[in-house]
């Protein structure tokens, strides 16, 4: 369960995941593994899964059936073994907004461990451009300005396995970028394995080595960005999804 | 279900600190803090006053002079305050949309569960000293002057505390914050059991035995015995501390099967304002 067929250690490998909500269904069965250096898309229409997936993942929800392994640790068992070595974005998640960055960056920073908090305080703010407002109440921040701090959070134990849901949601384009250029940089520094949920294909195209597409649940398609155009004879991941969406076969797909 | 295998003083620490910063980012949370005992300080103290000038000789105008009434108030505050101060904790986190980052940190829910009694503590002593100076100030009631027998008082009061604290915060995070209402008013159900302004032997007697299945029964008990009759009754206090005991691990047992049934209903990633 440590290393892949390629040889490459694997991060994260999930078997057999399902979700189901009662009656109703919501994802699975789901089997895939993450090689650690590797980034992973996960695309999918809204209620398609990626969040419930992303969940369970980190253990906030319980699967119906199915494991996880991160490191080669069963999370359902062994998570505390492994949860310093991750981290995850969401917009769907904030930080106490009454405490300034710096306090919650350094109470982040004691939780998971870290030797020199204030150091590394110190060099994220100089990388993500946060010492402007390091000392400013976090529920005073902008949109972009909160996104550079969860990122902040989600790198202050230098994960091995990162959790990114939606990383760049409502950003500008400018900001965006900018975020994208940091994964890429942390991913680079720290052969980190990163599995990114996303709506947005540039974001997807640009980071992933990688692309899974879920559709109601299920995985409909699994293959490098490259080969997934090739396949479906498009020019960019948008009209693949599309594609996919709307349940067109790319055996049937002209070749533009 | 939650141990104290691996247990982290510093992850711990991490969590009083967040609750200190927040304490210090808001001098209204303080305010507030103090505010609500010494009204109530105030409102009982000076009623137990006119009751007293105007009982006479009565058996109850002595209680009222020994200072069981305003004895009463301030109990049930540290039961009351030790109960929200623990459960206000949690809502933070809901609040603040911050559960999902918790619970996905290093953090052990024996720690989040040993920060809060901390700051349950921390905010009790914040609220409760300076009320306690003003009831020597105006009503001539020190409480302090109880010794060892506010030792005990209080080990019961606060493990029952933190017991509701935790039942209570287990189920906000189970059904979310329409449950939040619980913070503010389950302890008001417990009052008239508690027996915290007249004793056990004026209830019906089916009634008294619910009565004495509730910790704090044992400690106003014990609070009139030493206040009226000048005796403590360790073994009161003893059955009292059992009892909170027992509480506090049915409530560690009942929060730990709420968070499972979070995590299979998906609502921890769902929590917030």
């Amino acid at each position: 369960m440590t290393s892949s067929h390629s040889g490459a250690e694997v991060a994260l490998a999930v078997q057999g995941l399902s979700k189901s909500y009662g009656e109703t269904f919501a994802v699975g069965p789901l089997s895939f593994s993450i090689e650690k250096g590797s980034v992973t898309g996960l695309l999918g229409g809204n209620g398609a899964g990626k969040t419930t997936t992303i969940g369970m993942i980190m253990g906030l929800i319980e699967p119906t059936a199915g494991r996880i392994f991160v490191f080669g640790r069963d999370i359902a068992r062994e998570r505390h073994c492994v949860l310093g070595r991750m981290n995850f974005e969401s917009p769907y998640v904030d930080m106490p907004h009454r405490l300034t960055v710096r306090q919650n960056l350094r109470v982040f920073g004691m939780l998971y461990g870290v030797d020199d908090v204030e150091r590394k305080i110190s060099r994220l703010a100089e990388d993500l451009a946060l010492e402007e407002f390091l000392d400013r109440a976090s529920g005073r921040l902008s949109a972009g300005q909160k996104t550079r701090v969860a990122l902040a959070k989600a790198l202050i134990n230098d994960p091995e396995l990162l959790l990114l849901d939606e990383p760049t949601a409502s950003l500008d384009p400018d900001t965006a970028d900018w975020v994208r250029a940091h994964i890429e940089d942390h991913r680079r520094k720290r052969n980190c394995a990163i599995l990114l949920a996303s709506h947005n294909m540039a974001e997807v195209e640009r980071l992933c080595d990688r692309v899974m597409i879920l559709r109601e649940g299920r995985v409909v398609d699994d293959a490098p960005p490259d080969e997934m155009l090739m396949r479906y004879g498009r020019d960019n991941l948008e009209e693949v999804f599309l594609d996919v969406a709307r349940g067109r076969d790319p055996d049937a797909q002209e070749p533009s | 279900m939650i141990g104290l295998a691996g247990f982290s003083f510093r992850r711990m620490g991490a969590m009083v600190l967040r609750y200190y910063y927040l304490l210090r980012s808001s001098w209204p949370r303080v305010f507030e803090m103090m505010y609500w005992p010494t009204v109530q300080l105030l409102t009982w103290g000076f009623l137990q006053t006119y009751l007293t000038s105007a009982g006479g000789a009565a058996s109850g105008s002595a209680a009222m002079a020994a200072g069981s009434l305003i004895g009463a108030v301030l109990l049930w505050d540290i039961l009351l305050r030790g109960q929200q101060g623990f459960s206000f904790s949690f809502l933070e986190e809901m609040w603040s949309r911050n559960v999902a980052n918790l619970f996905m940190s290093p953090l052990r829910i024996s720690e989040f569960i040993a920060a809060m009694m901390t700051i349950s503590l921390i905010r009790l002593c914040v609220a409760m000293i300076p009320v306690t100076i003003l009831a020597i100030l105006f009503f001539g009631f020190n409480l302090w002057s109880l010794g060892v027998a506010l030792a005990a008082f209080f080990a019961v009061l606060i493990f029952f505390a933190w017991s509701v604290g935790l039942l209570v915060s287990g189920m906000i995070l189970r059904f979310g914050l329409g449950a939040e209402n619980l913070a503010w008013s389950i302890m008001f159900l417990i009052q008239p059991l508690g027996c915290v302004y007249y004793p056990v032997a004026v209830l019906p007697s089916w009634l008294q035995a619910v009565c004495w299945t509730l910790p704090p029964t044992y400690v106003f008990e014990g609070l009139r015995a030493v206040l009226i009759d000048h005796s403590f009754r360790p073994e009161l206090m003893a059955q009292g501390f059992a009892l909170s005991l027992i509480y506090f691990a049915l409530a560690a047992l009942a929060f730990s099967r709420l968070l499972a049934g979070a995590r299979r209903a998906g609502t921890l990633l769902q929590t917030g304002e």
